[in-house]
């Protein structure tokens, strides 16, 4: 499942919804991505996206991930807006019989979400706003997924 | 022909989207920036750089060859940074 919201999620309450009432899920791992403020320089982010490609996008790497890992159950949560340091951003939970398919389809979605989902971060700070620029690693940690791909 | 903008294009166009009769000869993503370049200061100065521009045809990514021929919805915005 994916959502896109302004509004926070609860962790715990999500995992909760997600294994309720099943037996058959053994993993579960979950990722959040927070607000950084390492510098002391960025006082809020605002979360521009693309109505529409957001969640086409995100449906596309979820059936992604759901087609490359045996998933008893995959979520994204996706916010926009404007939020401060220390709030939560995304997350991305995986459910699965064994570790290694939740651990591995969470860095997955999360390298394909960086590199694909249409959101754009701005910082704003005491000397005014930044668009936040796309880091090159992070391409490259799509395109791993892509070799290991074709190597198969 | 609808066209979006987002983030710093946005910004620097002066407005999030318009619609547009294209010339004949824009058949493609780099053909179309090509063209909006033209289209005044702030397209100049928007496109400046258009090699640092993504594009979306109809809400799909799509690269520069890309064609546009019957798509609705054309997106122009910086690489993305979510997550």
């Amino acid at each position: 499942m994916i959502r896109v919201q302004q509004e926070d999620f609860d962790i715990g309450a999500e995992i909760a919804a997600l294994k309720d009432g099943r037996t058959d899920i053994g993993a579960i791992v979950s990722f959040t991505g927070t607000v950084r403020d390492a510098g002391g320089t960025v006082t809020a982010m605002t979360l521009e996206h693309y109505p529409g490609m957001t969640e086409t996008e995100l449906e596309r790497i979820e059936a992604e991930a759901q087609a490359r890992w045996p998933l008893q159950a995959s979520l994204i949560v996706h916010r926009f807006g404007t939020l401060k340091p220390g709030d939560n951003i995304v997350l991305v939970v995986t459910a699965s019989a064994h570790r290694d398919a939740a651990f591995d389809a969470a860095k997955f979605l999360m390298d394909y979400l960086k590199s694909n989902a249409p959101f754009w971060k701005r910082e704003s700070g005491p000397s005014g706003d930044t668009w936040v620029e796309a880091k090159t690693s992070d391409d490259a940690a799509t395109t791993r997924w892509s070799r290991k791909d074709a190597a198969q | 022909m609808r066209l979006l903008y987002f983030a710093w294009v946005k910004e620097k166009v002066g407005h999030a989207t318009e619609d547009v009769d294209l010339p004949g000869d824009v058949s493609t993503i780099a053909e179309l920036m090509a063209w909006l370049k033209t289209r005044g200061p702030e397209f100049a100065h928007a496109f400046e750089q258009s090699d640092t521009i993504r594009a979306a045809i109809d809400q799909a990514h799509a690269r520069p060859d890309a064609k546009i021929a019957g798509a609705s919805e054309i997106a122009f915005f910086p690489p993305v940074t979510g997550g």
